[in-house]
């Protein structure tokens, strides 16, 4: 599976703009911005996930479920089990968020379109009623998440922040070693042709459950990790519809070709809220909106295409 | 002769709502024999080939696949015990370049569990891709993203990516609909002269009986959901019903 995986560009150019965030927020911009790339981050992961659906012409309005599940699996084991370690509870977000992912996935892979995005949400808001009703579990209140541990030792902010970067590289170098499988290559052929992948011997249900199972492992981790940086969880930051809406609104406005576009996407999404908050507090969510409208508008492939387009640029002016 | 037989469908029957597309259906498709499938619109073809290839389940009958009953086998099953199929409207992968369409093809043909999740990029497969590319005359294109390319060339990928498991039986749904006449030769040409290398057994549906009469070794006339005619080319095309309720002459 990962065999030449390191030769892949896209491989090379997230690992080298992964250790220079590393670098430059350690040491050059203050606190405050590297919480907003932790956070970024973390939510990459999420997004990432939404990438391998939207794929497949899938859209997901309810990956908060997965989200705030990997974010309270982390809580529950704290408060049951005094599980404070990183690499527990990255891996606990991650196989608790994958088992639901895969009980789901039976009933999710059999639709498409508007009834999969609304299933999802549905599925979500059960989770979020179940969560705000449940004392305890801190109903509305939520829970608080004391800091991570690495092997006894507790975690500062700055070493929390490359622990999750590492995370982060590690899912998304797997996500480029499954998209250059001939598994991963069903992701657009499904989008393309079903009838036809059913025909060459493949089940479309099975590759749509296998994605869907990665997309709520990866949305879980990102649950986890987030409620690690924020030492909270609860229904509304973690589970709502308008978190499902965010992570769908980061990732049209990320676009989804390259693995490093949703973690771009949701740091540039995250200073965009933060300074607009800053600037404007009555009308942050306008300039929001009104970011990916101009998006969506001018740059219908989201900020990826950007990126892409900068680069084409350069290399039509070299060969000229 | 019979230990030749790698395709029989005995009484077969399919009705919808009390409405019979299928009656009786008997049919037996030696190795390597290429034949054609004629009928009127809604004559039953599409029901046999679909019944044939488990997008439909017969109401009643059996089919038998190298001596195993695979009756309302699914579609993907059938595919990997050796029966394969192209489509009227050829099913390719649109927004792909033609190498990468048959790469995935030739993948889900040959790798199975984990090495699904090898990187499709292997040097054998893009060999035997290019092989086979150039068997079906379209290795000049591999390049070209598929929604760019005619018709005609559509339809050899299309043909191209049923065959790359090597099947036993291939069924063709109107290999030539949808492309200009002076391609339709052409392309059959190519087809017929790349699965004769492999005793392929061929059964393709087509209403054109220029095509019928110059490549197939038997005819098999559908009408009204029965067989009315199963000879060689020469007899069926003359034969009295035929020429009534097919050819409508």
């Amino acid at each position: 599976m990962f065999t030449g995986i390191f030769k892949d560009t896209s491989v090379r150019v997230l690992i080298v703009f992964m250790i220079s965030l590393c670098v430059i927020s350690s040491f050059i911009l203050p606190d405050w911005m590297q919480n907003n790339f932790m956070y970024g981050l973390s939510r990459g992961l999420a997004i990432l996930g939404l990438m391998l659906l939207w794929r497949t012409n899938l859209v997901s309005f309810g990956h908060a479920l997965y989200y705030g599940f990997g974010a309270y699996a982390v809580a529950l084991c704290q408060k049951y089990f005094g599980i404070t370690d990183i690499l527990l509870r990255f891996t606990i977000a991650v196989v608790a968020a994958g088992l639901l992912g895969f009980c789901l996935g039976f009933i999710l892979r059999k639709y498409r379109e508007i009834f999969f995005a609304m299933l999802s949400l549905a599925f979500s808001m059960v989770l979020y009623g179940l969560l705000a009703k449940a004392e305890f579990l801190g109903s509305t209140d939520g829970m608080s998440i004391s800091p991570s541990t690495l092997f006894g030792l507790e975690l500062t902010r700055q070493y929390l922040f490359f622990l999750i970067t590492f995370f982060v590289i590690c899912a998304a170098v797997s996500i480029q070693a499954y998209l250059r499988s001939t598994l991963g290559h069903l992701t657009t052929a499904i989008q393309d042709n079903e009838i036809r992948v059913e025909f060459l011997g493949f089940s479309v249900q099975k590759a749509i459950h296998i994605k869907y199972v990665i997309s709520a492992c990866l949305a879980g981790g990102a649950g986890g990790l987030m409620a690690a940086s924020l030492g909270q969880v609860d229904p509304d930051s973690m589970v709502n519809w308008n978190v499902s809406g965010e992570l769908v609104f980061i990732t049209i406005m990320s676009g989804w070709g390259n693995i490093l576009a949703p973690f771009i996407g949701a740091i540039i999404f995250e200073f965009i809220r933060t300074y607009a908050f800053e600037w404007a507090p009555q009308a942050w969510a306008a300039i929001v909106g009104g970011t990916l409208l101009a998006i969506i508008f001018f740059f219908p492939g989201g900020i990826w295409s950007i990126i892409e387009k900068v680069f084409n640029y350069g290399k039509k002016k070299d060969v000229k | 002769m019979s230990s030749n037989i790698v395709l029989k469908a005995s009484e077969l029957n399919k009705s919808f709502s009390g409405i019979v597309a299928a009656k009786d259906i008997n049919v037996s498709i030696n190795q390597g024999e290429i034949i054609g499938i004629i009928g009127a619109n809604g004559a039953g073809k599409t029901v046999f080939v679909n019944m044939i290839t488990g997008y439909l389940k017969p109401t009643s009958g059996k089919i038998e696949f190298m001596g195993s009953d695979i009756t309302g086998i699914e579609p993907r099953k059938a595919t990997h015990i050796g029966l394969c199929r192209s489509f009227q409207i050829s099913q390719v992968f649109m927004t792909m370049t033609v190498k990468q369409n048959l790469m995935i093809a030739m993948s889900l043909a040959k790798k199975s569990g984990k090495t699904l999740l090898d990187p499709i990029e292997d040097e054998s497969i893009s060999k035997e891709c290019d092989t086979i590319l150039k068997l079906y005359k379209i290795l000049d294109q591999k390049d070209n993203i598929v929604s760019t390319l005619s018709q005609g060339i559509r339809k050899l990928l299309d043909i191209a990516m049923a065959v790359v498991g090597n099947p036993k039986v291939i069924l063709l749904d109107e290999p030539t609909s949808g492309v200009s006449v002076e391609e339709k030769f052409g392309i059959m040409d190519i087809v017929i002269a790349a699965l004769k290398q492999t005793e392929t057994s061929v059964l393709f549906v087509e209403h054109d009986m220029e095509i019928v009469e110059r490549y197939v070794d038997r005819v098999i006339a559908f009408y009204q959901g029965e067989i009315i005619c199963d000879a060689p080319p020469k007899k069926a095309l003359s034969d009295k019903k035929v020429i009534e309720y097919v050819l409508g002459h």
